[in-house]
């Protein structure tokens, strides 16, 4: 692994290529980039397939020495075991896996209904110090969340919001809240604000020809928020190990991490729950691919 | 919040007219009102989940406060944060964090760099190229950092097994110190080289084809172009993926929390693990506190810098 990454990194790009006969130059080069590209993406992918195989294996394969990479028995053992307990009732992990659904849907509305006016105000009107507002809004999503998670417990003890779903659907509301903001100032910036002052001209309220004419606009925009929004609730584990800790509250993470507390550890079963839990968001990524560069660098990178 | 001051207009027209029509004012002290009513709740709820905890950690770090032992919080002024600045402990973690953010940073940019330049290369199968690499990037650290524990077992991992297929020996991973630390940065390496690729990528295919060809017509060497021309062009957005990594990386915590858990020893334990254990294990919640403002400290440092290339970039 480490290995064959050296060579890729030590092997830039255009480095010794001074080609020798220039007709062979060109396509000889070619050549060593489609190695250089499928070998990488080998390296890059091979954890993920090694996941899914995993999932898929009889337990005495999983842990067989040396590894077994094709001849192995498949079973779904491990994939009925995220969802069904040994004594045929709903698992803990099936109910953890509700956990998030409930918990990353119900802050992405949050956020979304909080930050989409919020950005349309940001991008429409002169705000007072607009740009130290937007700072200090984006600043407050690269808190590191260890440093977070500890007033922010101590908060949830006086009020009772320790190991409660609201808990948790309030802290990631807000931290989605400047994603929210951020991403949409991009979108609402690109519709123009004629439309609006023409729907004003024609007699509407300022509030009306945002709702009629802009809004409508916008809602492609608004779902690729709202779907990044959720892939970072869904993944969050940091809040989610430190405020929740009873099986009817805890979210998919750390139930997942759970798993290898014990004294022997059912690799099958880490990797059909992971398979499971990564599935929906490799879906919801793909669907939003026109606008991942903008997404995963909270709507501050545009392209 | 917005008293209703009269508003003086710019627009010449109302300005000869002695008073500006009705409909017109009313309408901009509409907006006005309308940009308060749509931003304060957003802004509330931040000021609610990350102004006032982090104001009331400000508080904590000056007093000796333990969240376990309760009872009142005595203030020691700025005892926990000499106590932190001087303490060998602190270095020894502050270094760890920096040669793990440094390495990690630096082989992601060279990888993810490589990646995306050979992709921008090929005309056929870009998208699904792209598509690819970037599964790692999706998916959660709890899920990545359990996965390569795994793959990373001194007994039955997939790793040690490849390394012994081609006559290599076993390297016991995750629990030797020296190795420990580095396989944190593979990890890491893995798990985010495809989020330098994207940047990269947008900026790669972004660069004006124009400028080659003239490049070519100059009979310019490949490496002359790249250079100067791709190089260049670039650079600007590489360097805020980079920050933007830098700032992660520095933060990171879950994947030391599952993959390591701080050991072997203290090898792999980055300051936000460090803060952890004081906080949740030692039950020293100023001291904690005042960890955590000083990492505030430099992560807010670091925002800026990452905001005001951001602000060339898009003038620029």
């Amino acid at each position: 692994m480490a290995v064959s990454v050296d060579e890729a990194v030590s092997t830039g790009p255009a480095r010794d290529r001074t080609p020798p006969a220039r007709r062979f130059g060109g396509r000889g080069r070619s050549a060593l980039e489609i190695v250089l590209l499928a070998l990488l993406a080998v390296v890059m992918l091979f954890p993920v397939l090694w996941m899914i195989e995993t999932s898929i294996k009889e337990n005495r394969d999983v842990y067989a020495i040396p590894a077994k990479f094709f001849d192995f028995d498949v079973t779904m053992d491990h994939f009925r075991d995220v969802f069904v307990a040994p004594d045929g009732g709903r698992s803990a992990l099936s109910v953890a896996f509700l956990n998030s659904v409930v918990v990353a849907g119900v802050s992405t509305l949050l956020a979304t209904v909080l930050g989409v006016p919020a950005a349309w105000a940001y991008s429409r009107f002169g705000v007072k110090a607009k740009k130290d507002q937007l700072f200090f809004i984006l600043s407050t999503r690269f808190m590191p969340p260890v440093v977070v998670v500890i007033p922010i417990f101590l908060m949830y003890r006086q009020v009772g919001l320790i190991d409660s779903k609201l808990g948790l659907i309030l802290i990631y509301a807000a931290f989605n809240v400047p994603f929210t903001i951020w991403m949409m100032k991009g979108f609402v910036d690109e519709v123009p604000a004629e439309y609006e002052d023409a729907a004003m001209l024609d007699g509407y309220t300022r509030l009306q020809a945002f709702w009629k004419f802009t809004l409508p606009l916008l809602v492609p925009g608004i779902a690729a928020t709202a779907v990044f929004a959720l892939i970072f609730s869904w993944n969050e584990f940091v809040f989610a190990i430190f405020l929740t800790s009873s099986d009817g509250v805890r979210t998919a993470p750390p139930a997942i991490a759970g798993l290898i507390g014990g004294t022997t550890v059912d690799w099958g079963l880490v990797a059909a729950a992971s398979v499971v839990f990564a599935l929906p968001v490799l879906v919801f990524a793909y669907l939003v691919r026109k606008h991942l560069v903008a997404g995963v660098t909270l709507g501050a990178v545009r392209r | 919040m917005s008293d209703p001051v009269p508003l003086t207009t710019d627009d010449p027209g109302q300005v000869a007219s002695a008073t500006p029509p009705a409909p017109g004012r009313s309408r901009r002290l509409g907006d006005r009102g309308l940009a308060v009513a749509f931003i304060s709740p957003a802004l509330l709820l931040l000021l609610a989940m990350s102004v006032f905890p982090l104001l009331w950690a400000l508080y904590l770090s000056f007093t000796d406060y333990s969240a376990t032992r309760g009872g009142p919080a005595n203030f020691v002024g700025f005892g926990n944060y000499t106590a932190i600045l001087t303490s060998a402990q602190v270095h020894a973690r502050a270094l760890t964090t920096l040669v793990y953010v440094v390495g990690a940073v630096s082989l992601q940019t060279g990888l993810g760099f490589t990646i995306a330049y050979l992709i921008s290369r090929r005309t056929h199968g870009r998208g699904a190229l792209t598509t690819l690499f970037l599964v790692p990037m999706m998916l959660s650290p709890v899920v990545v950092g359990l996965f390569w524990r795994f793959m990373l077992d001194a007994q039955f991992g997939v790793i040690n097994s490849m390394l012994g297929s081609v006559g290599l020996g076993q390297v016991e991973w995750l629990t030797r110190q020296r190795t420990a630390l580095v396989s944190l940065i593979v990890v890491d390496t893995w798990q985010w080289t495809p989020f330098i690729m994207l940047i990269a990528l947008a900026g790669l295919t972004a660069v004006p084809k124009y400028l080659y060809e003239a490049a070519s017509i100059d009979r310019a060497s490949e490496w002359f172009r790249f250079r100067t021309i791709t190089l260049p062009l670039v650079w600007p957005l590489l360097l805020i993926a980079v920050l933007f990594r830098a700032i992660e990386a520095f933060r990171l915590f879950d994947l030391v929390y599952i993959l390591t858990s701080g050991g072997p020893g203290v090898s792999t334990e980055t300051l936000s693990f460090h803060v952890y254990k004081v906080a949740f294990l030692g039950f020293n919640t100023g001291t904690a506190s005042a960890y955590g403002i000083l990492m505030v400290l430099v992560v807010v440092v670091l925002t800026q810098l990452y905001l005001r290339y951001l602000n060339k970039l898009k003038e620029g």
